[in-house]
């Protein structure tokens, strides 16, 4: 028995309030050994991780959501209570709890903890930033709160690298009983806090919150605090746009040229042409997002370690909850015109699944910079360049109109979902956290988990749909002596065919609706398609500017009009869709946003075409 | 008086908290996260628009509460 004992991992559970520093002390025990995964049937992150104590002892660490209480309120604390009590589905109960507190906030975490002592598990009590603690002259007894609360009592500094090392030592042989809490049961909780508080610890200096004070009263300020915000965001966004576009650049042109040096090397044929049009291509536009990520979550992590994040959520929380939100969406959605992808991943930092929902769905509605291209050929084909009063470019101010479309669009999509949800109030109450430097190991392991899931989960689904998309645009090849595009032949043009009747109420064309389904790999690819079905030649960017008279030559400027009306709301994005998928956790989600996406794009673009119509733009 | 009439940077102690129907888990969660009777508090700043959400410091800690929320928090008169 005892050898069992010794070589069976021990399965331990972290659990503590949000901002305990708990996720610092699990990435300081376990480093690069986690793994990150959702729990069963819920948006909620399942991370669990391994290592093994100095006498060699191995533990399976999971790190449970952060919790105020027992008596859950969200999902996340709803895993952490049923996971705590050995009553979640598929997740075995965990042999020791390690109870993590800030013991610069014993106040409002030692009430948890009191909670998690009476479970009657295995409990170790960890007292994290115990060195903050000591300088703010605050001693805490901790013999005697261990002899309070009947656990072993320890303390650490989870941002030093040697800061668990008391953990491990006790680690090496856990207690294996319940806490014997010796406080009163009938005694109030807060009640028995407030005791411990006077007996365990002495009397906490007044100056150490001075920090708090005179940065929040500049942060949050209303002018003060809203221009930091404002810069702030602008720095982001140039260093997501600008800092990334080389970089994109870079891996774009290091995928062609891979493919190309590929098409040299193979013989002409299927094979040859799955290689370079499907996987090829397929990976390349996978790879070709993680720059944006990357950078834009090197931005989002720091400002949420740094304590920032909560501010800024403060700050625009009643503008975001006119549309039914909370502050907690603005920086998703806000990403989300850059690239809809990195914006729906950053909704892991809202805590409320509404919420995080309501913005999932909303995301795809703000102009990615993907439909720029496509915005950018239809303008130029279509609207002329023209200056109103003098002043205003009417190119300019069309796609100004396209964006505002979008996100006026957005407020009312929010504004339905608020009223078909339930109208329970939903409250915001949220921690403003103390001001901490951002530690180099969370942000980079945060980074890391970000591209791995990426690239493994949703670049996965991307790389399969992109070979089907190939497939369907390959097969069947055209007859010998055929004189049209290749496509024309293929499926894809037999679908796009088969779909011009559903698309012939909106103005469009066979050849947009064959142009329409390679497409789907992402929204730009539309235009090489719209080349391909044209069959103009040349690289890209040629391939663009040879469009522009063909399309203003041979489409109406009704069709012009109703394509960009579609291409406000088209949810023709694989990319976005398979990062739902893996963000939600399911297809119900995705099905959800595509369905409503179609529905508003072919309303909208319906709507364009017949009051074009009526303009006298249509078809002469 | 209630936290929302509170003016801002003004010291005020906690008198009860007001349950709103029998099962009103935001004032289950206030008292949570450390609203109890007897604890001083103060409000440290007001969002910039309608005045909303109230930045409430309690101990140690700053919470962001709305207006509705805040209301459910009963001051006790000063003396």
């Amino acid at each position: 028995m005892d050898v069992l004992i010794e070589t069976l991992p021990l399965r331990a559970a972290l659990v503590g309030n949000p901002n305990c520093g708990k996720t610092s002390l699990f990435n300081l025990l376990t480093g690069s050994r986690q793994k990150v995964a959702n729990y069963a049937g819920v948006t909620v992150e399942r991370k669990e991780g391994r290592f093994t104590t100095p006498g060699g002892r191995p533990f399976r660490l999971l790190d449970l959501p952060g919790a105020y209480s027992l008596a859950a309120t969200s999902p996340d604390e709803a895993v952490t209570r049923d996971v705590c009590a050995g009553r979640y589905k598929g997740e075995p109960a965990p042999e020791l709890l390690i109870c993590v507190l800030d013991a610069t906030n014993l106040r409002l975490h030692l009430r948890f903890a009191l909670e998690v002592c009476r479970l009657g598990r295995p409990t170790i009590i960890v007292l994290n930033m115990l060195d903050a603690a000591r300088k703010e002259g605050l001693e805490i007894d901790l013999p005697r709160l261990s002899a309070e609360l009947g656990a072993p009592v320890v303390g650490v500094v989870a941002i030093r690298k040697s800061g668990a090392s008391d953990l491990l030592k006790l680690l090496d042989n856990p207690p294996l009983h319940a806490p014997v809490i010796q406080a009163d049961a009938h005694e109030e909780v807060h009640a028995t806090v407030r005791r411990l508080l006077t007996e365990c610890t002495s009397r906490p200096a007044v100056a150490s919150e001075a920090l708090e004070d005179r940065l929040d009263r500049w942060i949050l300020h209303p002018v003060w605090g809203l221009m930091i915000l404002l810069a702030l965001m602008f720095v982001m966004f140039q260093a997501v746009f600008s800092w990334a576009q080389p970089v994109m650049d870079a891996v774009d042109a290091g995928v062609s040229g891979f493919g190309e040096m590929i098409r040299q090397f193979l013989p002409d044929g299927l094979i040859r042409s799955l290689l370079v049009d499907g996987i090829i291509a397929g990976a390349g536009t996978v790879v070709v997002f993680l720059p944006q990520i990357l950078i834009l979550f090197l931005w989002i992590l720091i400002l949420e370690e740094s304590g920032y994040l909560p501010r800024a959520a403060f700050l625009l929380d009643r503008i975001m909850a006119s549309a039914g939100l909370s502050g907690r969406s603005f920086i998703p959605l806000l990403s989300s015109f850059a690239c809809a992808v990195p914006g729906i991943m950053a909704t892991r930092t809202i805590q409320n699944p509404r919420d995080r929902l309501v913005t999932i769905l909303l995301a795809p509605l703000m102009t990615c910079s993907a439909r720029l291209p496509v915005y950018a050929l239809l303008i130029a084909a279509f609207i002329p360049r023209r200056s109103i009063g003098g002043m205003v470019n009417q190119q300019g101010l069309v796609l100004f109109a396209l964006y505002m479309v979008a996100i006026l669009s957005a407020l009312g999509v929010a504004w339905v979902m608020k009223r078909g949800g339930a109208q329970e109030e939903h409250p915001l109450l949220m921690e403003l956290p103390a001001y901490r430097w951002p530690s180099l190991r969370n942000v980079a392991l945060g980074l890391w988990q970000r591209a791995v899931i990426f690239l493994s989960r949703v670049g996965s689904i991307i790389v399969t749909l992109s070979v089907l998309l190939w497939a369907l645009s390959s097969f069947p090849a055209p007859p010998a002596g055929a004189t049209g595009p290749a496509i024309d032949y293929s499926l894809a043009g037999w679908i796009g065919h088969i779909m011009l009747p559903v698309f012939a109420p909106l103005g469009f064309t066979w050849q947009i609706c064959v142009a329409l389904i390679p497409g789907l790999a992402a929204r730009e690819v539309a235009v090489s398609a719209l080349a391909t079905v044209y069959a103009v030649g040349g690289v890209d960017t040629d391939a663009a500017s040879q469009l522009i008279p063909i399309l203003s030559r041979q489409w109406s400027l009704a069709t012009g009009l109703s394509l960009m009306a579609w291409y406000v709301y088209a949810p023709q994005c694989f990319s976005t869709l398979a990062v739902i998928r893996r963000e939600t956790g399911g297809w119900k989600v995705v099905f959800q946003t595509a369905g409503y996406l179609f529905g508003l794009a072919y309303l909208a673009s319906f709507l364009t075409w017949r009051f074009a119509l009526a303009m006298g733009w249509g078809p002469s | 008086m209630r936290l929302d009439e509170l003016p801002a940077g003004i010291d005020a102690i906690i008198d009860h908290i007001d349950h709103r129907g029998a099962d009103d888990t935001v004032a289950q969660r206030l008292g949570e996260l450390g609203f109890v009777p007897g604890e001083p508090l103060r409000i440290v700043a007001i969002g910039p628009f309608g005045g909303d959400p109230l930045a409430v410091k309690i101990g140690f800690t700053r919470f962001a509460l709305r207006r509705s929320e805040a209301s459910r928090v009963i001051l006790q008169d000063v003396a």
